[in-house]
C-alpha cells in the first residue's frame, strides 16, 4: 500500500507540461545560475590556489601545513559550513556565503595537483631552460607551468564536478541555482521539480568532467601519441 | 560560547546526535556489505570491473541532496527513507576503490606468487588483498565522511539527526543553535576522517609501509 499511496499523493513522477510551462522563466535561469556559482568558485579557487601551490612547490615545508588546513576545510560537511559561514559579518545569507564555501572546498584538490604537475616537471628540462638563459620567471611560465597545466586541469575537473554538487545544497541558504529546485520540490510535494534539479545537476556535473577530460587529454599530445 | 554550549544541554540533543551516528554507521556497514562482494564478484572480468567503476563514477556524479529528495516520492518521510539513501550514496566510492585496488595489484607480483607455487586462494588472500587494502579503506573512509555530511540533509526528508538544529537555528534566527549544530557536524565529520584514516593506515600491509619510503 505503502508505495501505491505515496505515489498518489505526490502525482506522477514527471510532468512534462510543468517542464515545457516553466522551462523558459524558471529552468533555465536556474541552470546558468549554477554554472555561474560553480565557474566562479572554481575561477576564485584557482587564483588562489596558483600563487599558493607554487609556493609550496618551491618551499616543501610549507605544504604540510597548507595541506593540514584545507584539507580540515575539505571536510567540514557542506551545510554545517554553510550555518557557519552566514553567521559572519560581512558574509550573510545569500550566493556569497555559497561562493565562499565552494573556494574552501576547491583548495585542496588544486593546492595538491599544481604541486603535484610543478614536482613532475623533470629537473634536467628546467636545467636545460637555464642554460639557455632563461630567468626563474621564464622558467616558471613558460616551462614548468605549461608542463604542470594537464595535472591542474585534472584538479580543476575533479574540483568542478565536486562543487557543482555541492553548490545545489547552497540553495537552502539563497545561493539560487539548480538546488532550489530540488528545496521547492521537497517543500511542494511535487516529485517533477525534484527530478528536473537532480538530473540537471547531474547532467552539469557529467557534461562538465567529460568536457574538461577532453581539455587534459589534449594538452597532454604526448600522452596520445604513446597510446597510438 | 556558553549559548552554543547550553544547546548541547538541550533534552533532544543526545538524541539527534545518536540518530546521526546510527544513521551513519548502519548505512556504511550496508554499502560496505554490498560494495566489497561485488569488487570481489568482478574482479577477474575487465568488463565486469569497467561497468561497476563506471557505474559508481555516474553514482558520485549526482548531487546527494538530490539522492535523499527522490527518496521522498518513493519511500516518503522518515528514518528508513534517509538509511537507504544514504546507503545508495556511500556504496559508490567504495565499488570504485574496491575495483580498483584489486585490479591494479602488480601482474608480476602476481606472477612471481604463482611460480613460488601459492595456490590461487592463496594468491587473492595472501597477495591481492593485503595490497588492494589500503585503497579499500580510503574508499571506506570517503563514504563515511560524505555520509556524515549528508546524514545533514536527512532532516529535509524527516529523517531528524543533527540537520534539524541547523533548520531551527536559520528559521528561529536563533546563532546559538545554528553554530551548535554545524559545529558538532563539522567535529562529527572530521572525527570520522581520522578514525578511518587511521584504520587505512593499520590496515596497510607492512611491506607496503617499506616500499614506500623508499620512494
Amino acid at each position: 500500500m505503502g508505495r501505491m499511496h505515496l505515489l498518489q499523493t505526490y502525482g506522477p513522477l514527471i510532468e512534462w507540461d510543468w517542464i515545457s510551462e516553466n522551462f523558459v522563466e524558471d529552468i533555465l535561469p536556474a541552470l546558468q545560475g549554477h554554472i555561474f556559482l560553480s565557474a566562479a568558485s572554481v575561477a576564485i579557487a584557482l587564483a588562489i590556489s596558483l600563487p599558493l601551490g607554487i609556493f609550496a612547490a618551491r618551499y616543501p615545508t610549507a605544504y604540510a601545513p597548507v595541506t593540514f588546513v584545507t584539507g580540515l576545510l575539505y571536510t567540514i560537511p557542506s551545510l554545517a559550513m554553510f550555518g557557519i559561514l552566514i553567521t559572519v559579518p560581512g558574509i550573510g545569507i545569500g550566493p556569497r556565503a555559497v561562493i565562499v564555501a565552494l573556494v574552501a572546498y576547491s583548495l585542496l584538490v588544486l593546492i595538491r595537483n599544481v604541486v603535484a604537475g610543478l614536482d613532475a616537471v623533470p629537473p634536467e628540462t628546467v636545467d636545460a631552460a637555464r642554460g639557455m638563459g632563461l630567468t626563474s620567471r621564464q622558467i616558471l611560465f613558460s616551462v614548468e607551468l605549461p608542463l604542470a597545466l594537464p595535472v591542474i586541469v585534472a584538479g580543476i575537473r575533479i574540483a568542478t564536478v565536486t562543487i557543482i554538487g555541492i553548490a545545489t545544497i547552497g540553495a537552502y541558504i539563497a545561493g539560487g541555482g539548480l538546488g532550489k529546485m530540488i528545496f521547492d520540490g521537497i517543500n511542494r510535494g511535487f516529485p517533477t521539480m525534484i527530478i528536473t534539479g537532480a538530473v540537471l545537476a547531474t547532467a552539469l556535473a557529467i557534461v562538465a568532467d567529460v568536457s574538461l577530460l577532453a581539455v587534459e587529454r589534449r594538452l597532454r599530445p604526448w600522452a596520445r601519441t604513446r597510446r597510438a | 560560547m556558553g549559548e552554543i554550549l547550553d544547546v548541547t544541554q538541550r533534552p533532544n540533543f543526545p538524541e539527534l546526535l545518536w540518530t546521526h551516528v546510527v544513521l551513519c554507521v548502519v548505512s556504511l556497514l550496508i554499502a560496505i556489505a554490498i560494495a566489497i562482494p561485488l569488487a570481489l564478484a568482478v574482479r577477474d572480468t575487465p568488463l565486469g570491473a569497467t561497468i561497476a567503476i563506471n557505474i559508481g563514477n555516474v553514482g558520485r556524479a549526482v548531487p546527494s541532496i538530490a539522492i535523499l529528495a527522490l527518496a521522498l516520492p518513493f519511500l516518503g518521510y522518515g528514518f528508513a527513507p534517509s538509511l537507504l539513501a544514504l546507503t545508495l550514496l556511500a556504496i559508490p566510492p567504495i565499488l570504485i576503490n574496491a575495483s580498483t585496488g584489486l585490479r591494479e595489484v602488480s601482474r608480476e607480483v602476481m606472477d612471481a606468487a604463482r611460480g613460488m607455487g601459492l595456490s590461487e586462494t592463496q594468491i587473492f588472500s595472501r597477495i591481492q588483498l593485503p595490497i588492494a587494502m589500503p585503497v579499500i579503506f580510503a574508499g571506506i573512509r570517503t563514504s563515511a565522511v560524505q555520509v556524515v555530511a549528508s546524514a545533514t540533509l536527512a532532516t529535509f526528508i524527516g529523517g531528524g539527526a543533527l540537520g534539524e538544529l541547523i533548520v531551527e537555528g536559520l528559521q528561529r534566527d536563533d546563532t546559538a543553535v545554528l553554530l551548535a549544530g554545524s559545529f558538532t557536524i563539522a567535529l562529527l565529520a572530521i572525527a570520522a576522517e581520522l578514525i578511518f584514516g587511521g584504520l587505512e593506515r593499520a590496515f596497510t600491509p607492512k611491506g607496503l609501509h617499506l616500499a614506500r619510503k623508499k620512494k
